[in-house]
């Protein structure tokens, strides 16, 4: 059998599960539920150092950038020039190229725009970035970001944070469908159960904070988005049988008593 | 002396004063840091040789939890 493997942007990942940062009572249950969770990759932020206090602990002296690969991120961003910005800083920290972009459009509902989105990825491409773009389910404009140079998409399954799993599955089908970079889940995600349904339509991928740290048990919740990940995975590449609107008898009946 | 904005607080430095000084005054590690100087990223090879003057922002970023 051919050899499942997960690349992005020339990246091989022996994870499917990509595991945001946020969110965790403190480093030391982040490092452990980042471990149980198997993701060989992870999202982080970028943001201004606090000066006055010089022993507040810092996110790498638990998770070594060496060991797993940081994927910087522009939560929080509103505008294409606040990411470029942050990635640009991201950048000159440690020469990360692969990053993930997010440019949010409002603040009630977190929802990407795209406009600034796909202005950003161009530039960012153009400098020579590798640019996983957090993106509405919208088909077409999936399309065009994969034609300005995406090396991911990744269509929120619901708002982040939510919790409420994929809401517009038929949008999502057709987005793996048309992709030829891999397709992440990114946001919305609430349990396990929501991240088996995304792999085995065909994702490459999903991208988990909030279904994990707000868990009450994160470091478990962890293990089992890895246990989901692989079981979707695996369903999706044995084929699932064909559903049948009638009973059909699993014991033969020949020989019956 | 020098007034300088340091991650958006005002704070008065000695002149003479580089990047890699204040790092070292706040004892930052500058592998882990990146470094905006009136806008400008400052590339580390610089940190010793780019002093600070009067007005000057600077803004030491890094890297935290996030999703």
């Amino acid at each position: 059998m051919k050899k499942d493997i997960f690349k992005v942007a020339n990246l091989k990942l022996k994870s499917r599960l990509i595991v945001g940062t946020g969110k965790y009572k403190n480093f030391k249950e982040t490092a452990l539920a980042i471990k149980s969770s198997g993701a060989d990759m992870v999202t982080v932020a970028v943001r201004r150092i606090n000066i006055l206090d010089k022993k507040k602990p810092i996110l790498t002296d638990y998770l070594d950038p060496k060991k797993i690969t940081y994927l910087p991120n522009t939560a929080g961003c509103f505008s294409s020039s606040e990411a470029l910005r942050t990635l640009r800083l991201a950048r000159e920290m440690g020469g990360w190229k692969l990053v993930k972009l997010e440019v949010l459009g409002d603040k009630k509902t977190l929802y990407p725009n795209m406009t600034e989105t796909l202005k950003s990825t161009k530039v960012l491409v153009k400098e020579g970035f590798k640019v996983m773009v957090y993106c509405t389910d919208n088909p077409l404009l999936a399309k065009k970001l994969e034609d300005v140079g995406a090396s991911a998409i990744m269509p929120l399954a619901s708002p982040i944070g939510s919790g409420l799993g994929i809401q517009k599955k038929i949008n999502i089908l057709r987005i793996i469908k048309q992709s030829k970079v891999p397709v992440i889940i990114d946001a919305g995600i609430g349990t396990a159960s929501d991240a088996v349904i995304a792999m085995e339509m065909g994702c490459d991928g999903v991208l988990i904070n909030s279904a994990i740290a707000n868990s009450k048990k994160p470091i478990l919740m962890a293990e089992s988005f890895k246990n989901a990940v692989i079981a979707g995975r695996d369903a999706f590449l044995a084929g699932r049988m064909k559903k049948n609107y009638q009973a059909i008898p699993s014991s033969p009946n020949k020989g019956l008593i | 002396m020098a007034k300088i904005q340091l991650n958006g607080k005002k704070i008065t430095i000695r002149s003479k004063v580089s990047i890699r000084d204040i790092l070292k005054k706040y004892k930052l590690d500058n592998k882990k840091v990146a470094i905006e100087l009136n806008g400008t990223i400052i590339a580390k090879d610089n940190f010793k040789k780019k002093y600070l003057k009067n007005n000057d922002k600077l803004e030491i970023v890094h890297f935290i939890g996030g999703g």
